[in-house]
């Protein structure tokens, strides 16, 4: 596993989306009111497009979510599951910030 | 097959047979002509009174604009029938013409009667059937002074309410010892005569009319009563009942029944098998009937044998009747006189409220068999419907007046019982669509049955079934808000907050989703003056919103610049055209008279942007739930046939609600005249020029159900129609749920159009000056959304593809070329409708 710098922590703006190219994957990447980071695949598996970092960030029950702009499917933010669609899941990549700087790992 | 199916009269129950065909026939085996005599094609004439008042001759058209277009349908209105002859199949009409048929229908309706009254025709005497009649009484009509209705039934008495409006003192004559003689019994028509009275309304029961006397001028100048009473009045309305009109059985040697009207059988047809007579001049089985609904139902089932075949019989009708003059409740149906062998009758009368309420039961006190109620029929829509059945409780309870007892509910209805007697749709089909899941609201109910849109008078009626299925009617916003969108508005409102942050903490809980989170940013829009992509209210929009375009299959985006009332200079085409070339877009004409620019990825727009602001251009707000775009005729400055500016007034329109933040998008129309070019009704609001100033018509719309706009005010001047249409706007805004349009918003209100009428029109709410406030504030603060941002460079930087690689494209977009113009390159998934488990709202995707 290896850790790529992405950005600084200000460039992913609270309760809200940013999209990343790391290692050529497009990831998406959050941060919750609370501060947790999250980095997802960027394209949603229901259409194909790489959007996923423009949706609208949440919860449900209390889960973190994201809800892709395309169709409005809801994936959770820790596990990448789409709670619609037992079927589907998105990718999810580490994330962590160090001095600052947010990283991605990829495998 | 290409038959021809005449019917002759063009009339209420003439015009539902024409319907009826055209949707079973969908093998088009008929072609229908329709001779229709007067010189308005069908109206709604059950509503006539109200063109006394509020409507216009097109507000009470029955006539579609599909029908009015349908290549099978031909209307020859203004022409009549004179004649039949049945061995050669031909109708001749009063052009000279005839016309052959394969089937023919007679739908002639009935004419009043007049008694033969000394002087009854003298000029100054009127009957009361048809919109001609009324604008001649409206004519002849002198305010301050008596006027006279001969016939104190039902027509009667809306007669003599029609007077009333027109500013007269009506006197009512009524030979039987009571008002509505037919309906109500000799206790009900006590407390009918005070209710009456009470309007102003002069009530002379138990006498005749013995002569109409002649005035100075030739016309009516008094009327003198078999009691000796003379009235000195110029005007004289004859309302004592109605007669088929049965003229062509002359000619055609079609039988007659008794009572007059064409003799036909169950299944409406006369001797002859390919004639039939429905609605108010068919005698079934000897008997006419006088009133709209059995008519209806005659209608289907001639259609039904016309398009199937079969057999389809008329089962008979009971003549259930309501009284429709404000402030006089008068209901009756089955056997309201009791007049069963055995019947017995239960009474409670109340004289201080001024209620009087009869049931009639069979001889052991099971069965009901009808009623009267008078001052209050708030029962009659669950008592009609349980004629015939067994009583659902004690009677007492069942008359009590509903405020006491909690009223029978519609649970005690059997499953076939008719709750919606304008479109015949039973209490089964109501709740089958609820236990579907289906529907979970009365404008569901609405649009899935068609119950309720008729008369209205059982939508408390499908509120009942709601609450009883135990569909909470719930107005949760969503897992985060027990609040409505409009009871959100309200706090947001009152308690002057401005973030989502601070109305979540303490009206809500959790941190939000994609549901309320928009929701909000919309309200904020409405009460705040900020720019949509301010601080954390960016994080609140959906991405159409927060990337000021709107997302397409492939995650690229569209550019569409406000054209105001779909009007453009030629130089500013030609920006269009080339910043497309630039950008390597695909373009396309839109349906709301601008231009759409398709393939702009996110990184791409602020350029595409710069260069349209620098041109003139704005943002159309097409990604919004905003106001859309107000689409024109060309009106007087071009057009032969326009009778007022329609573009000035659209872009007047556009450009004082551009940006306006609504529920949901709204699209507005301005036609320069009655031809209506502009489609204004199919609009949100749509205005349409006439001789003296515009007519507004509100809650139309296309997409997934498409509704027509109804009339909520006529013949304005510019500033009235704009201080009715500021009102309007932002009464919707405030109070209507999350994604629902005028059309389900003004569905969603008990007496509907006429509940909006009351508070946008008459200010009944006293809220009008309040909210014309409110929309002066948005026209003032108003800011192009997208010259903002180009001047911002924080809103700017969020214009990247990557974070860390802000200029490379998204590798995921990629296109193909088709008819010289890019297109999305095709995927292979399926692109599913979410299942989502919460409340769905069908998008509607249009710019
Ligand atoms: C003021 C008023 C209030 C009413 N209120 C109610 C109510 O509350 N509830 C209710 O159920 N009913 C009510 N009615 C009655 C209802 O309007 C009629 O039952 C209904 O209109 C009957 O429809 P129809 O098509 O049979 O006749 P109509 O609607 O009268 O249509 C017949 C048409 O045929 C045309 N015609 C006749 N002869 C010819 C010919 N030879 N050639 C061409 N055309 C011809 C006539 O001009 C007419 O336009 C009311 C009626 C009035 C006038």
């Amino acid at each position: 596993m290896r850790w790529h710098a992405v950005c600084r922590e200000p460039e992913v703006p609270t309760e809200f989306g940013v999209a990343a190219l790391v290692r050529g994957h497009p990831v998406a990447l959050f941060r919750t009111g609370d501060d947790e980071l999250f980095a997802l695949g960027n394209v949603d598996p229901f259409s194909g497009a790489g959007v996923i970092s423009r949706g609208i960030v949440g919860d449900r029950q209390g889960e973190p979510t994201v809800a892709s702009p395309m169709h409005k499917q809801v994936f959770s933010l820790r596990s990448g599951q789409c709670l619609d669609d037992p079927e589907t899941r998105l990718p999810t990549y580490p994330v962590r910030c160090r001095d600052g700087v947010v990283e991605v790992a990829t495998g | 097959m290409n038959k021809t199916l005449v019917i002759i009269g063009h009339g209420m129950v003439g015009h539902r047979l024409i319907e009826e065909i055209r949707e079973r026939d969908t093998a088009e085996n008929w072609r229908i002509v329709v001779l229709g005599e007067e010189a308005h094609p069908a109206y709604d004439r059950v509503a006539l009174s109200s063109y006394m008042a509020e409507t216009t001759a097109e507000g009470l058209s029955l006539l579609t604009p599909e029908t009015r277009r349908d290549r099978r349908v031909e209307l020859l209105t203004g022409v009549g029938a004179t004649a039949i002859d049945r061995t050669e199949r031909r109708v001749s009409i009063t052009t000279g013409d005839s016309l052959h048929y394969d089937a023919l229908v007679l739908a002639t309706g009935s004419r009043p009667f007049v008694p033969p009254v000394p002087g009854a025709d003298l000029p100054g005497c009127h009957v009361y059937r048809t919109l001609e009649d009324l604008d001649g009484i409206r004519a002849a009509a002198s305010p301050g002074t008596d006027g006279v209705v001969v016939g104190g039934g039902l027509l009667g008495l809306e007669a003599a309410d029609a007077l009333r409006t027109l500013g007269m003192r009506p006197h009512v004559v009524e030979v039987a010892p009571r008002l509505m003689p037919v309906q109500v019994d000799e206790g009900g028509g006590a407390v009918l005569a005070r209710l009456v009275g009470d309007l102003g309304i002069e009530v002379h029961t138990g006498v005749a009319t013995a002569s109409v006397h002649a005035g100075e001028h030739g016309g009516v100048g008094s009327v003198e009563l078999t009691d000796g009473t003379e009235i000195d009045t110029g005007l004289l309305v004859f309302s004592a009942g109605i007669r088929p009109r049965d003229e062509l059985a002359d000619s055609s040697g079609l039988p007659r029944g008794e009572r007059g009207g064409f003799l036909v059988d169950g299944g409406c047809r006369t001797e002859d098998p390919h004639v039939w007579a429905i609605g108010e001049c068919a005698a079934v089985r000897g008997q006419c009937h006088g009133l709209v609904a059995p008519g209806y139902r005659m209608a289907t089932a001639v259609a039904e044998q016309l398009t199937g075949g079969g057999t389809a019989e008329f089962e008979g009708a009971d003549g259930a009747t309501k009284l429709k003059l404000v402030g006089v409740d008068v209901a009756s149906f089955g056997d309201a006189h009791g007049t069963s062998e055995g019947a017995l009758e239960v009474v409670y009368a109340n004289n201080a409220q001024g209620t009087y309420a009869k049931l009639v039961l069979d001889d052991d006190a099971t069965t009901l068999l009808g009623g009267v109620l008078v001052g209050d029929a708030g029962a009659y829509d669950v008592l009609r419907p349980l004629t015939g059945g067994p009583l659902p409780g004690p009677p007492e309870q069942l008359l009590l007046p509903a405020s006491q007892s909690g009223g029978p509910t519609a649970g005690a209805l059997p499953d076939e019982a008719t709750v919606c007697s304008c479109h015949n749709v039973r209490k089964t089909d109501i709740t089958e669509v609820i236990s579907s899941g289906a529907v979970e609201d009365v404008a569901g109910i609405k649009s899935c049955t068609k119950a309720g849109t008729g008369c209205g008078s059982c939508v408390p009626m499908l509120k009942n079934l709601l609450d009883e299925a135990g569909v909470a009617t719930s107005d949760a916003l969503c897992e985060h808000f027990p609040q409505s969108r409009s009871e959100l508005f309200e706090i947001v409102r009152a308690t002057g907050i401005t973030t989502f942050s601070r109305l979540i903490a303490e009206y809500g809980t959790g941190r939000g989703c994609d549901i309320c989170k928009p929701a909000v940013a919309s309200i904020l829009a409405g009460s705040t003056t900020s720019h949509i992509l301010d601080d954390e209210q960016a994080g609140l929009q959906d991405t159409n919103d927060r990337f000021l375009a709107n997302m397409q299959r492939n995650g690229t985006y569209s550019v569409v610049p406000r054209v105001p009332g779909g009007e453009i200079t030629p130089d500013k085409l030609i920006t269009l055209g080339q910043v497309a070339t630039e950008f390597g877009l695909y373009t396309k004409i839109t349906g709301g008279q601008r231009i759409d620019m398709f393939g702009a990825r996110v990184e791409q727009l602020p350029e595409i942007w710069r260069r349209l602001v620098e041109a003139g251009f704005e943002s159309g707000h097409a990604y919004g739930k905003a106001l859309r775009t107000v689409k024109s005729c060309v009106g007087t400055d071009w057009c032969r046939y326009g009778v007022q500016d329609s573009v000035t007034m659209a872009i007047r329109l556009e450009m004082r609600y551009r940006g306006l933040r609504a529920p949901h998008k709204i699209k507005a129309g301005v036609s320069g005249c009655a031809r209506e070019c502009a489609e204004a009704r199919s609009k949100d609001f749509g205005v349409i020029a006439t001789e003296r100033g515009w007519n507004l018509y509100v809650g139309g719309n296309g997409g997934f159900s498409p509704r027509h706009a109804e009339l909520l005010a006529s013949d304005l001047t510019d500033e009235d129609l704009i201080r009715v249409i500021d009102r309007f706007l932002m009464f919707y805004i405030r109070t209507a749920e999350r994604l629902q349009r005028t059309a389900g918003w003004i569905e969603s209100f008990d007496n509907g159009l006429e509940h909006v009428r009351e508070v946008v029109v008459e200010d009944s709410l006293g809220i009008a000056a309040d909210l014309e406030a409110a929309m002066a504030r948005h026209t003032e603060n108003y800011t192009d959304e997208w010259g903002a941002v180009l001047n911002d460079p924080e809103k700017l930087s969020r214009f990247v593809s990557f974070v860390n690689a802000p200029d490379s494209p998204d590798p995921t977009i990629r296109f193909t070329e088709e008819r010289g113009q890019i297109r999305p390159e095709p995927t292979d998934l399926p692109m599913p409708v979410p299942t989502t488990g919460r409340k769905t709202v069908t998008e509607e995707v249009s710019a």
